[in-house]
């Protein structure tokens, strides 16, 4: 059986690549990761608000009472110089490189084309394999429209592409009013690959001090459905690779992600609940299957199930929403 | 080599960092950036001369120093420290030590007053007088090249002479002054140096290999013998100084004597000065000269061994008067130390003795200009000159002060600059840049020197700057300037700024105002200045463009490119460029960013800066307000109102209390109005908890329930709503003083309450002051004519009920959110009536104790605290004196009080015998009164000798306060003293974790894995475990609280500490600027270090044992230590020492965390 695929042109062992996450912070991760099982890695963002947070911070400390009082002119000492997040980030990659043979995708987020998009290029030259852009907007502006938007998304994709050598691939939410033309516009960019979707991470209110707080909530398999659904949507008709990221827990969800034609599933919620060993228990389940279907390789797999190739594909669109709310109205 | 603008210190850190192999630091203004300094290079790794990185050692006062110098140089090692004032005191029996075994150390000294009738910061020579008499040689240099070189000879001349050299420049006007110079370069070091003799004092170190016994103890058969054998090196000493100056001479062309002469060949008529002030007289003989005078005067730079041939050959034959001028006071000499020297320098040569006469001048860096040194000539022209006298100040009690002329002494040649800003806008730093830039990238001369208020938040910071063709040895500030900078609006109402503007100067304002309004909005003095000094003015809205580039507040960058502009001493676009380049250099490391905003700052400085139409005539009616208001008493208005104006120069000696014995509860009248934005208060919102209150590091939110009848002649909106007690009934008032508010905003993050209706709101919301003050100031004082709550019906153990307790420490002009003062409004409000405060030096006694105003303060009756500040290293030992003197006069009193039983009649004797507690406080008072009437007018010595006594029967409190770095290290042996003696008395350490006052040194109080001046690579060792230390003598009540954490724990165990019957140590959790956290967020990082276990809460009470009152820790630790700047610096320098301290901090925690929780579960065992 060949579990083996390509991903953003690199050649992986299988089809399960584990997603951003936490594990990445430390040098131990990616090696717990790779133990585990991961075909590939995709580094913890670099955040575009965190580059600019953190110089503002070191910048306010380094000057806030300083020069105001006769006896304590400062209250730091004057380091020669500093190394803030993204240098520390760089390091991280460069160490992580050296001591793992899978490949590492390096991970951008943000969303204007200010001079952090220079980070794009530090990080290939740090050794990332890739470039996975991760695009996470809240619009709340209400004059701005949803085509401006996208104008500023294509924007910044562009300047990546740009920016490096290495292949880059986006990742975004799912909410766009006609996403399929969108993907067409991102392959016009030169990128290589959408990772759908993002999970938008709604904050709470705290009922008691009536105020709002941020939650973090592992995802859930049926997250997955989403996902499938637009990756059967677009296989074979945009110029991209598709990869699947939100709601892979176990063999079942990485199956329906291949058959709809995802080229990798990804893992991070599982990964943080079972720990990087999940990703061979995942595999297992997914030899599995192809075993019992007696599919001899991924690629054989992929796509069997999307929009295309499906005999009803109208299952996919309206129709779909009508019977599903039939069904609904049906239950007893 | 290219010349460098640097200060003093640098310049001298440069020098002897170079030269050393063990430096042992602490930290004392001014001479503590040369610690930093070497400590700061030491952690990079930087090599000294000898391709080394010298050792750096921070000691745990100047003694231990003094010590670990004596240590290192017994070893045959190169060894220096820096010190000042008090420092050097307590140096002195190691002083004694190091030159009687001829050990070549050097003490870079940055010379300031010492701690008298009161402490100050500032320079003068009574320290280095203080020294005179310990054999080491004293080398003084006047300006800030000298500073370096002379650092450079200091050190050659110690080893080739084999004894100790104290090397020292001005305090402040030498080792604070930005100049131009030229640098000494490793080669020329190396050039200098005496291998020879490093060799000769190497073979003299302690080794077991060949040993030998040094400090002996010896008899008087011998002792003195042996005390005399050292005088051959002090006899050669001054020629191998001067052997080392002429070599330096070779070397680097720059040519020194130890005794120099600048004047007329044939002077009649000359002075002897030391130190930066002789800059000054050589402008006046100059001056003199020109106008054919014979006049002269003697710089003195070595000062010990004074060396009488050396000096009298310096002093042309033709002289017949000398005037010598002191920067000391030796009340009761016959004339201060130079003097002395001097005089007998003369006496002995017994022929041609000039008349002779001292005086003394610059005391504190009180101004020494040319003006008053043309004031020393014309004394000298006189029949019978006076001696004693002094210069620079009016003495109108002994008549000693001599007139000095008004003449103008800059050069016209120059830009003379002086710019009034906020400490917190920047324009001290853009000031030191554009020094930098001028004098490193152009041909010019440039000298920079800086003014600083005395308080900490809203401070004032003036700068004098002048560039030139010509060298600016000018050790004053800017007589007459050709151009003003008012960097903040405000200003303009309170400060005459405009007095040192020569005719048609420039004067550029930061405007809030579009120009076509600014005229008018000027007030009156300043409109009539600028018509009749016809200046220029240009304005340009500062404010607006830092917020436009994102920099909101920080104007420095958009006022240093006008003033490139207007001053046009660079053309404009090279200007530019090198401005940005300048802020590339200091702001590049920041990060991109930060960069940007600050050049686009640069770019709109430059664009938008405009000239000021003037319509020629005064429109405005406004007058300046004065400095201080309400009813403030004549001393008040008269005496610190000119000092808080920076007019205190202008005060006569007759204006000051001899003993410096001041009123309390001055803070009250000097409403200094800094805050842009203060705290409102809804009523219909709040819950009336008083958590505001109690966190108010200014004490300028105050609550209190009265009747309602009590509101009737309230003004129009007074807040109010019924109070929401069981057991209290009428109306509960909560007041804000908006003058008095730094705008620090921890009231509102504290608040709870929110408005159901908009979450946003809460009780308490910001708004402008200048849109809400009169309406605020009508209710504050009116708030202030309510009766207070009458303390009988309160339950001192709630916050509910604390918050209505009158504070008596008010407005202290510490940092806007300051973590120590809540502790000590607290304190004042509890037991305020009855204290008495020993102060260590810090913080405390600064916010506590600086001039002009204070603010602890009074009730109505007249009852406060009763306050002083001895020292940094002796506070202890100063509060427990003052406990044994109240006791011991309460024993005399009590012992008196059976001879007037007749008059004071059976019962009151009997009542005053009782010893009673704080709860019988009034009637004890009330009975004290008594006996104060029953005795008045009795003729009997034993009677007035009581009344004399009589206060100490009332039960009052000695409260010790201090910093950690006092409780930690300075003072710890005394503190430790102090609480095993057993006294009644209760410490207070407001612990920051560093030395806050001289700007954020380690102590041992500092967490492990912090970055703090000293400790640049994260302190390796954990903090210090005070409460243990004090806990295990058993009978001493110990607590460690944290507001932020716990306020009810805060102020049960204040009441606790205070009921004990013994030693009490609170240990006070204080968020400090010098964390780099957002100061408004204090108490929320009090939380976090609670929660994370760093900072858990207990009581121990003698005979019952532990009370752990902090749940074990939910936090991890990172969550709160990378929170503030100072553990999240070393993750940015040091990233991979960073991981290894947070390991070791986080074990640390938890080993801590179980002991005191068994210590809990078994608390007879520690009682025991
Ligand atoms: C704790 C946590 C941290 C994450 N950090 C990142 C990140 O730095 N960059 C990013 O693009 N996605 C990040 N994600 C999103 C994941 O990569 C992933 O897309 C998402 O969790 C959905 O996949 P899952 O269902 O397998 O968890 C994070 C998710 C979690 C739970």
């Amino acid at each position: 059986m060949d579990l083996r695929t390509t991903y953003l042109g690199l050649a992986l062992e299988h089809p399960l690549v584990a997603s951003a996450s936490p594990l990445t912070e430390k040098l131990d991760g990616f090696l717990r990761l790779e133990d585990g099982g991961a075909a590939a890695i995709v580094m913890h963002s670099l955040f575009e608000e965190q580059i600019t947070l953190e110089e503002e911070l070191l910048d306010h400390y380094l000057h806030y009472g300083h020069e105001s009082y006769a006896e304590a002119l400062t209250y730091f000492p004057k380091a020669s110089e500093y190394r803030l997040t993204p240098e520390r980030h760089l390091d991280l990659l460069a160490r992580a490189k050296e001591r793992v043979s899978v490949p590492i995708i390096a991970s951008l987020n943000g969303i204007s084309r200010g001079g952090w998009v220079e980070y794009a290029r530090l990080l290939e030259e740090a050794g990332a394999d890739a470039i996975e852009l991760n695009l996470y907007y809240i619009p709340t502006d209400p004059l701005l429209s949803g085509a401006e938007v996208e104008a500023m998304y294509l924007d910044t994709i562009r300047a990546v592409v740009e920016a490096v050598k290495v292949p880059v691939a986006v990742k975004v939410g799912h909410a766009f009013t006609a996403f399929a033309h969108f993907a067409k516009r991102v392959e016009a960019t030169g990128a290589k690959a959408l990772v759908l979707f993002n999970r938008f991470y709604q904050p709470d209110f705290d009922l008691e001090g009536l105020s709002v707080v941020p939650t973090l909530t592992l995802s859930r398999p049926y997250e997955a459905l989403l996902r499938v659904h637009w990756i059967a949507l677009l296989y074979g008709r945009v110029g991209l690779e598709l990869a699947l990221t939100g709601g892979v827990h176990s063999g079942k969800e990485a199956v329906k992600g291949l058959l709809a034609g995802a080229q990798v599933v990804m893992m991070t919620s599982a990964v943080l609940e079972k720990g990087p060993g999940h990703f061979r228990t995942v595999l297992a389940e997914l030899k599995a299957f192809m075993e019992e279907r007696e599919y001899a390789s991924v690629a054989e797999m992929r796509g069997v199930m999307s929009y295309q190739k499906v005999a009803e594909p109208a299952a996919f669109e309206r129709a779909n929403y009508l019977r599903v709310l039939g069904s609904y109205r049906l239950l007893p | 080599m290219r010349p460098i603008t640097v200060d003093g210190n640098e310049a001298v850190a440069r020098v002897a960092y170079r030269l050393s192999e063990v430096i042992a630091i602490y930290p004392i203004t001014p001479s503590s950036p040369m610690a930093e300094l070497s400590d700061e290079w030491a952690a990079k790794g930087e090599p000294n001369l000898f391709g080394l990185v010298p050792k750096v050692v921070e000691m745990q006062s100047e003694g231990g120093a003094a010590g670990a110098l004596h240590g290192a140089l017994q070893e045959g090692v190169l060894a220096t420290t820096f010190t000042a004032s008090q420092g050097l005191l307590l140096m002195i029996p190691d002083m004694y030590k190091i030159a009687g075994q001829a050990l070549p150390g050097v003490i870079h000294v940055a010379a300031r007053a010492l701690a008298t009738h009161a402490l100050s910061i500032f320079g003068d020579h009574q320290d280095l007088y203080a020294v005179r008499p310990t054999g080491w040689a004293i080398l003084v240099s006047d300006s800030v090249q000298a500073a370096q070189d002379l650092a450079a000879v200091a050190h050659v001349a110690a080893l080739k002479a084999s004894l100790p050299f104290l090397h020292a420049m001005d305090g402040f006007r030498t080792s604070h002054e930005v100049q131009k110079i030229q640098p000494l370069s490793d080669r020329e070091l190396k050039a200098l140096f005496p291998y020879e003799a490093l060799e000769a004092f190497r073979k003299r170190a302690l080794t077991p290999e060949a040993p030998v016994i040094r400090g002996t103890a010896q008899n008087p058969d011998h002792y003195f013998q042996n005390r005399e054998a050292i005088n051959p090196y002090y006899l050669r000493l001054p020629r191998v100084v001067q052997e080392a100056m002429d070599r330096f001479a070779e070397v680097t062309g720059r040519r020194y004597r130890p005794y120099e002469y600048v004047g007329h060949p044939e002077a009649e008529r000359v002075v002897v000065v030391m130190g930066s002030a002789s800059l000054a007289v050589e402008e006046a003989v100059a001056h003199l000269l020109e106008r054919g005078e014979k006049v002269g005067m003697v710089r003195v730079r070595l000062f010990r061994p004074f060396h009488p041939e050396g000096f009298l050959a310096a002093v042309p034959a033709t002289a017949r008067k000398v005037a010598v001028l002191d920067r000391g006071k030796e009340p009761g000499a016959v004339g201060e130390p130079l003097f002395q020297e001097v005089a007998a320098a003369f006496a002995l040569r017994g022929q041609g003795v000039p008349l002779l006469v001292g005086g003394r001048y610059g005391l504190s860096s009180k101004e020494f200009t040319p003006a008053m040194a043309l004031g020393v000539f014309a004394e000298l022209e006189k029949d019978r000159p006076r001696h004693g006298f002094t210069v620079g100040i009016v003495d109108d009690v002994t008549g000693s002060s001599l007139p000095y002329p008004e003449v103008d002494f800059e050069d016209p040649a120059s830009v003379r600059a002086v710019f009034f800003a906020l400490g917190s806008d920047g324009t001290v730093s853009a000031n030191k840049n554009t020094i930098k830039i001028i004098g490193e990238e152009t041909p010019l001369f440039a000298q920079g020197y800086f003014v600083y208020d005395s308080k900490k938040s809203g401070s004032r910071t003036v700068s004098h700057l002048r560039f030139g063709p010509n060298p600016l040895n000018k050790p004053y500030l800017v007589q007459r300037a050709s151009f003003v900078g008012v960097h903040q609006w405000g200003f303009l109402q309170r400060l005459p700024m405009l007095g040192v503007a020569e005719e048609g100067a420039t004067v550029l304002l930061n405007s809030p105002y579009p120009k076509e309004e600014v005229w008018d909005r000027l007030p009156r003095p300043v409109q009539e200045e600028i018509l009749r000094k016809n200046l220029k003015v240009y304005v340009v809205n500062a404010y607006e463009l830092a917020r436009k580039v994102g920099l909101p507040g920080r104007i420095n960058t958009i006022m240093q490119a006008a003033f490139f502009k207007l001053s046009g001493v660079l053309p404009e676009e090279e200007a530019k460029a090198r401005i940005k380049k300048g802020i590339e250099k200091s702001y590049g490391k920041r990060g991109r960013a930060v960069l940007e905003r600050n050049f686009q700052a640069v770019d709109l400085g430059f664009s938008a800066v405009e000239p000021l139409p003037i319509p020629g005539q005064v429109t405005s009616t406004q007058e300046l307000i004065p400095p201080m208001v309400g009813e403030a008493p004549p001393f008040v208005r008269e005496v610190l109102g000119p000092i808080a104006l920076g007019l205190g120069d202008t005060l006569p000696v007759s204006a000051f209390p001899p003993d410096g014995t001041f009123p309390t509860g001055t803070a009250r009248y000097e409403k200094r109005g800094i805050a842009e934005f203060v705290p409102t208060w809804d009523p219909n919102v709040c819950v009336q908890c008083g958590k505001c209150v109690l966190v108010c590091p200014h004490a300028v939110i105050r609550a209190k329930v009265v009747p309602e009848e009590a509101l009737a002649q309230a003004p129009e909106g007074f807040p109010h709503r019924k109070a929401m007690w069981k057991e209290l009934s009428g109306a509960y008032t909560l007041a804000i003083s908006p003058d008095d508010c730094t705008g620090c905003s921890l009231c509102v993050e504290v608040c709870p309450a929110k408005d159901k209706r908009n979450p946003s709101r809460k009780a308490l919301n910001l708004a402008p002051r200048l849109e809400v003050r009169e309406a605020m100031n009508r209710h504050w004082d009116f708030f202030l004519t309510l009766p207070e709550t009458p303390r009988a019906d309160l339950k001192l153990h709630t916050v509910k009920d604390v918050q209505l307790l009158e504070p008596l420490f008010e407005f202290p002009g510490a940092c806007a959110g300051c973590g120590e003062t809540p502790y000590l409004r607290l304190l004042s409000q509890l037991f305020g009536d009855r204290l008495v405060i020993a102060n260590a030096t810090g913080c405390s006694s600064i916010y506590g104790g600086n001039l002009p105003t204070t603010p602890w303060s009074k009730n109505r009756e007249g009852r406060g605290p009763a306050w002083a500040n001895s020292l940094f290293e002796d506070n202890a030992e100063f509060g427990l004196g003052m406990r044994l003197a109240l006791d011991k006069k309460a024993e005399y009193a009590r012992s008196l009080l059976p001879v007037f039983r007749q008059t004071l009649g059976e019962e009151l004797v009997a009542r005053l015998l009782e010893p009673v507690g704080p709860e019988a406080l009034e009637a004890r008072r009330q009975d004290v009164a008594l006996l104060r009437e029953r005795l008045r007018g009795l003729d009997d010595p034993r009677a007035r000798d009581l009344l004399a006594v009589a206060d100490a029967l009332i039960p009052h409190s000695v409260w010790i306060v201090g910093g950690d770095g006092w409780a930690y290290d300075i003072g710890y042996g005394g503190l430790d003293h102090v609480l095993a003696s057993g006294a009644n008395v209760k410490v207070l350490v407001l612990d920051t974790e560093v030395y806050s006052n001289t700007g954020g040194q380690a102590s041992k109080a500092t967490g492990l894995g912090a970055v703090a001046k000293f400790a640049m690579a994260g302190k390796p060792t954990p903090k210090k475990d005070l409460a243990f230390m004090a806990m295990s003598y058993g009978h001493v009540y110990v607590a460690q609280i944290a507001m932020g954490a716990n306020d009810a724990h805060t102020v049960r165990a204040f009441l606790e500490a205070e009921a004990h019957q013994g030693p009490a140590l609170l240990i006070a959790y204080s968020h400090c600027i010098a964390h780099g956290i957002d100061m408004a967020k204090g108490m929320d990082h009090q939380k976090l270090a609670e929660r994370a276990g760093y900072w858990p809460l207990f009581r121990y009470l003698p005979g019952q044992g532990l009370f752990l009152d902090s749940k074990p820790p939910t936090l991890p630790l990172r969550e709160y230590l990378y929170a503030e700047n100072r553990y999240r610096l070393l993750l940015q320098t040091h990233p991979e020492e960073a991981e290894v301290f947070l390991k070791a901090a986080e074990e640390a925690v938890r080993a801590r965390w179980e002991r005191l929780s068994r210590m809990a579960s078994a608390p007879e065992a520690v009682a025991g």
